[in-house]
């Protein structure tokens, strides 16, 4: 140990030094967000809850591709598929794990259809361990829910994509 | 207040009487320290936060003043849950050992010239037998738990607080021979006169190592190896719950405390004010600025204390083995160093003591 570290040590310049840049925080502007009352904004491309989409006329637009799935690294998504009686081929099972579910929003961007989406729903919670499968029922209700302010948000994010 | 309790309880004998204005004394203090406590959780809480740039607690009550106080009531409402293999007596004795020494301890301080609960002939002595007390209560808890973690926060507790008992005994000793008394009203009378006849200035050292120990004594930090949560969870408390753990707490609180009002009684001139022994304020209409009271006491307690927050909210932890290194092969040396020049002060007669 050379005589300027004993200096400075017995000195307590570290110590002083630090103290001032706390002291120094302590009188800054301080940018807490009272988050209930005031919110930050969102930008459009944010991803929050997952929802299925309609077409105008009310029918599901999910056509039961699978690509989703596929493409989900969590593998959140688990679909089963059936002939309607109409011939076109529908989901019978849709569900999504939410807890599994990261959120990266490329279950949205594999989609052919547009049918599923990512809403810029962050504030919602489940009381039930069981409530985290969100079935397709849950799903197109949250899609029809926020139909307006998704589809809105999908088209100023549409410019850049 | 004394006078107005004899004339009202005059059909009483005088020892009686004195026996009551003591425990009057007691209660004041005690529960001035609960709420004192209570206050520092919410100073400690809101000046991190301003350290970090945020605003610190602010829902409950107005402007979060009421906080504190909620969260004791959940505290106070939380299970207390005793682990299976625990000793029992042992493991419910333990915070009340740590407790009852950082209470007791306030018996000696003197307040203002006049209130004291205890005017004894070895006060310092007194504090010195009480404060290395409550490493019984830190080390029993972590036996009584039955788990390792707090096994291994008490025993580094043990080390730490046996270690800086020494540098702090020693800090103690350089007063002592300053203020020639072991009574601390008669080290703070030493101290009369103006900020420079404190004695900061003759035992600048003493007085930085005093506290440095106080705070690794009141294991706080950046000295709470004790509890470091990222190696060992809570420390010796971890088994602890509810009322518990509240106890630990307060009685953490209470030697913060303790700390701070001996450091400014021994180095600071306790109650004497900041601006004695100026004559031109002496004369004018602000004398009363230059009136001893406890005001200034408390001042300069709520100064040490927000250092302690300060610390806490700056420095990241020691090392085990630098905080040992620290208390054995530097602060020790500094403070036997600084006895040995103060014993040339003293024969030489340069400072600000006197023989008489
Ligand atoms: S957002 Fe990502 S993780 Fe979630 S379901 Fe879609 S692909 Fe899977
Ligand atoms: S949601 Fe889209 S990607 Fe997924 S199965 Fe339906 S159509 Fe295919």
């Amino acid at each position: 140990m050379n005589i300027i570290q004993l200096i400075k040590k017995l000195t307590l310049i570290d110590f002083i030094k630090g103290f001032i840049v706390t002291l120094k925080a302590f009188f800054r502007r301080k940018v807490t967000v009272q988050y209930p009352e005031v919110k930050t904004p969102l930008s459009p491309r944010f991803r929050g809850k997952l929802a299925l989409m309609r077409y105008d006329n009310g029918e599901e637009r999910c056509i039961a591709c699978k690509l989703c799935s596929a493409v989900c690294p969590a593998q959140a998504i688990s679909i089963e598929s059936e002939e309607r009686a109409d011939g076109s081929r529908r989901t019978t099972k849709f569900e999504i794990d939410a807890f599994k579910c990261i959120y990266c929003g490329f279950c949205e961007e594999a989609c052919p259809v547009d049918s599923i989406v990512e809403t810029d729903i962050f504030e919602y919670h489940m009381t039930e361990n069981e409530q985290r499968i969100q079935t397709k029922e849950m799903l197109l209700a949250t899609g029809d829910e926020y139909r307006e302010q998704t589809i809105e948000n999908k088209k100023k994010d549409s410019r850049y994509r | 207040m004394k006078d107005f309790l004899i004339s009202f309880l005059s059909f009483l004998d005088p020892q009686w009487i004195n026996l009551i204005w003591s425990l009057l004394q007691i209660a004041i203090v005690t529960i001035c320290l609960i709420l004192t406590v209570v206050f520092l959780v919410y100073f400690e809480r809101k000046v991190i936060g301003y350290m970090h740039a945020r605003v610190g607690p602010n829902r409950v009550g107005p402007k979060g003043t009421l906080q504190s106080i909620a969260d004791t009531i959940k505290l106070l409402l939380k299970e207390v849950i005793i682990p299976d293999k625990a000793d029992r007596f042992f493991f419910l004795l333990s915070p009340l050992l740590l407790l009852i020494p950082a209470l007791a301890a306030w018996a000696v301080i003197p307040f203002s010239p006049e209130f004291i609960i205890a005017d004894i002939n070895a006060g310092l002595l007194y504090l010195l037998a009480l404060t290395s007390f409550g490493v019984y209560g830190v080390i029993l808890a972590g036996w009584a738990s039955n788990s390792k973690y707090a096994f291994l926060g008490s025993m580094r507790a043990a080390a730490q607080m046996v270690a800086y008992e020494i540098a702090m005994g020693f800090a103690l000793v350089g007063v002592l021979m300053a203020g020639g008394s072991l009574k601390l009203g008669e080290i703070v009378a030493a101290q009369t006169g103006g900020v420079l006849s404190w004695f900061w200035i003759p035992l600048f050292p003493l007085f930085i190592v005093y506290f440095i120990s106080g705070i690794a004594e009141t294991n706080r930090h950046p000295f709470d190896l004790a509890e470091g949560e990222a190696e060992i969870v809570a420390g010796f408390h971890v088994e602890y719950s509810g009322i518990g753990f509240a106890i630990f707490f307060l009685a953490e609180y209470i030697n913060m405390a303790l700390i701070s009002v001996l450091t400014s009684i021994m180095f600071l001139g306790g109650w004497e004010s900041f601006f004695a022994g100026i004559p031109f304020l002496e004369s004018s209409v602000f004398s009363f600025l230059t009136e001893p009271s406890i005001f200034w006491l408390l001042l300069k307690t709520l100064f040490f204390l927000f250092v302690f927050i300060w610390l806490r909210a700056s420095f990241p932890r020691y090392r085990y083995d630098q905080l040992m290194s620290l208390g054995w092969k530097v602060l020790i040396p500094i403070t036997i160093l600084w006895i040995g020049v103060e014993c040339i002060m003293y024969v030489m007669q340069i400072g600000p003591w006197s023989v008489t």
